[in-house]
């Protein structure tokens, strides 16, 4: 942006601030140095892109239209402008300093510092993190940030996804209630209505971009949705907790020995207890310790885990 | 995006709550070098309000280092809070909430009703939306977070899932880290004479010694930004082609390489120290995966499940 446009608009915020009573375009024009004294068309469609241009960073621009008066007056309410006295004791500074530092890098780390910097400005001193303590959230999936404004938004958002194990991308519309990171992963939870249900998606497993589709403000998160339990379970039952009986060769699979529920010492083999709820990833997991884990049963978990041996034979 | 406007807007106000501030140290605040800030007070100096007389115009000054700011008022204040600023420092804020150090302390509900109030509802709804998921605090996790504070030397007893090993080590611990959720300590490892990163829920059993941590000079802290693990560029490079069912290979680690080869299948490429490592990913995988590189690698893998399948003859 030039030097001349930013001054013109930080002549405008300044003059719009300044004024009790709401200004004509036309005030406006020969109040703030910059704007076209000649050309009416060239000063509209400037002032139009002026006022958006202060709307999108956040400055509230209160419109009047007055039934006397031909034309609109504009002005900006002190109150609603301004960041309200805030002070923080010297522990509170030292927690928000310690949030400040998690989205670093992040794509919320622009927003997080836009805050922080606000609020150095208005007097709050905020203590940088030192110490031995280090938070870090990452959002390395490209879907955060449009799921993040259509959360923000309330509107629904159209992507491409692919399912877990699945061979073709589909097409989902979804009123997302939520975003969630869960052990590393960003999940969207909402309504599908392609499916007409409440689904759960994996942010890495979308495809392409994410649309906001839908006007903003229509989506309403049901009263009581627990983002947490829904991520969980997917939405699924996870299905009754079971136990398998493995043997281990002593001295080996020393993970396996720290879960089980129980280890039996015996002759050539130790015999072990494990809690399990899905079979196949049991499966996966014993048929990766090789010769040294044998599965006695259940009989679906000991013929997953033979047809998973079966499979890496070549 | 315009961020001259909003920074000039946290300019000014800085400047008059600090009043004498000098340019470096303003410079720093706002991320600037010192001629990036001496052009924003220039600018500034040409505004002011609607007349344009030398009295209305905002008055700098920065004569011999030292930063002066008058006839401002109208912009005082900085702009308050937008919806994502509030909302990404309460979400941050409410993750901290779920460490057992802030639990039920009042000082982040405090926290977090100020930012709340000062930011309006859209922030405060939008940051119950967005959770990031703290796992349970692991056992080991305050005496390892104590040793770091105190500078401890600690003896772990860790457990290696990639090797299926659980080792003694002794280390020195340079931070603990809280990275997606998960808890990690990073310390000088004298067993593998490196820094390592240990997940906290796989430390079985650790100790504070009675020795002060004293980790060389070469212990410096590791970069996480592209994931707490990373292969190293001397490891080797496997091929492996995945089906629709072995997808999760590329989501779950770090890859060098991934090629669609249409109807959901891929040809991943990765690095890895540990060969053992890579038998068991790819025995784990069964029939949704295949080692196509190295060959040395796949016949190993085929021997593995075929030693491991003898176990289950005769009684199939």
């Amino acid at each position: 942006m030039s030097r001349r446009k930013t001054e013109r608009l930080l002549n405008l915020v300044i003059c719009l601030l300044s004024t009790t009573r709401p200004l004509s375009a036309e005030q406006i024009r020969f109040a703030v140095p910059g704007y076209d004294p000649a050309n009416d068309e060239a000063f509209q469609r400037m002032f139009e892109r002026d006022k958006n241009e202060l709307r999108e960073i956040g400055i509230p621009i209160e419109v009047q239209k007055d039934p006397w008066e031909d034309d609109p007056g504009y002005r900006i309410v002190k109150q609603s402008y301004e960041l309200p006295e805030i002070t923080l004791e010297p522990d509170e500074a030292a927690v928000l300093g310690l949030a400040a530092q998690v989205w670093q890098r992040a794509s919320l780390a622009e927003a997080a510092g836009g805050a922080m910097l606000k609020l150095k400005a208005g007097g709050v001193e905020t203590d940088l993190a030192e110490g031995p303590l280090e938070l870090r959230v990452d959002t390395r999936d490209a879907a955060f940030t449009p799921l993040w404004e259509a959360v923000r938004d309330r509107r629904a958002v159209t992507f491409h996804y692919r399912s877990g194990g699945s061979e073709s991308v589909l097409k989902r519309v979804v009123e997302p209630w939520g975003v969630l990171s869960r052990r590393g992963r960003w999940y969207v939870v909402g309504h599908d209505r392609t499916r007409d249900g409440t689904r759960v998606f994996r942010l890495s497993r979308i495809v392409g971009d994410v649309t906001p589709t839908g006007r903003p403000g229509t989506v309403e998160v049901p009263e009581g949705t627990d983002l947490r339990a829904l991520v969980a379970y997917g939405g699924d039952d996870p299905g009754p907790e079971r136990t398998a009986t493995v043997r281990v060769r002593p001295g080996t699979c020393q993970g396996l020995r720290h879960l089980a529920r129980e280890v039996r010492p015996g002759d050539g083999w130790d015999e072990a207890d494990i809690v399990f709820t899905d079979p196949e990833r049991l499966a996966g997991w014993l048929a990766s310790l090789g010769p040294d884990a044998v599965i006695d049963g259940p009989p679906d978990a000991r013929e997953a885990v033979i047809r998973r041996l079966k499979g890496a034979l070549h | 995006m315009n961020d001259r406007l909003p920074r000039l807007l946290a300019l000014v106000p800085y400047l008059m709550s600090h009043p004498g501030a000098s340019v470096p140290e303003v410079a720093k605040v706002f991320g600037l070098n010192e001629k990036q800030l001496i052009e924003d007070l220039q600018l500034v100096w040409m505004c002011g309000l609607p007349g344009h007389t030398p009295g209305d115009l905002i008055d700098v000054s920065w004569d011999g280092g030292e930063i002066l700011i008058d006839n401002a008022d109208t912009i005082a204040r900085p702009l308050k809070l937008g919806v994502d600023e509030a909302s990404a420092l309460l979400v941050a804020l409410r993750m901290l909430g779920e460490l057992p150090e802030f639990a039920g302390g009042e000082v982040l509900g405090r926290v977090v009703a100020k930012l709340e109030q000062s930011a309006g509802d859209g922030a405060a709804a939008i940051s119950n939306q967005v959770t990031v998921e703290v796992e349970a605090a692991p056992g080991a996790l305050a005496t390892v977070t104590d040793a770091a504070r105190r500078g401890r030397r600690l003896s772990l007893v860790y457990y290696t899932p990639g090797r299926d090993e659980i080792t003694p080590r002794e280390v020195d611990p340079l931070r603990v880290a809280l990275v997606d959720g998960r808890h990690y300590l990073e310390g000088w490892c004298y067993r593998a004479e490196a820094m390592r990163m240990f997940r906290v829920d796989r430390i079985q059993e650790v100790a504070v010694l009675d020795v002060a941590a004293d980790p060389p000079a070469e212990a410096e802290p590791m970069d996480v930004t592209q994931g707490v693990f990373r292969p190293s560029e001397t490891d080797e490079l496997v091929e492996l082609e995945v089906t629709p069912a072995g997808r999760w290979i590329s989501e779950y680690y770090p890859v060098e390489e991934v090629e669609e080869l249409g109807e959901g299948r891929q040809r991943v490429a990765l690095r890895a120290r540990d060969q053992g490592w890579l038998v068991r990913l790819a025995l784990r995988l069964g029939d949704s995966g295949r080692v196509v590189r190295p060959e040395t690698l796949a016949a190993r893998v085929a021997e593995t499940a075929k030693r491991t399948l003898a176990n289950y003859e005769g009684s199939v």
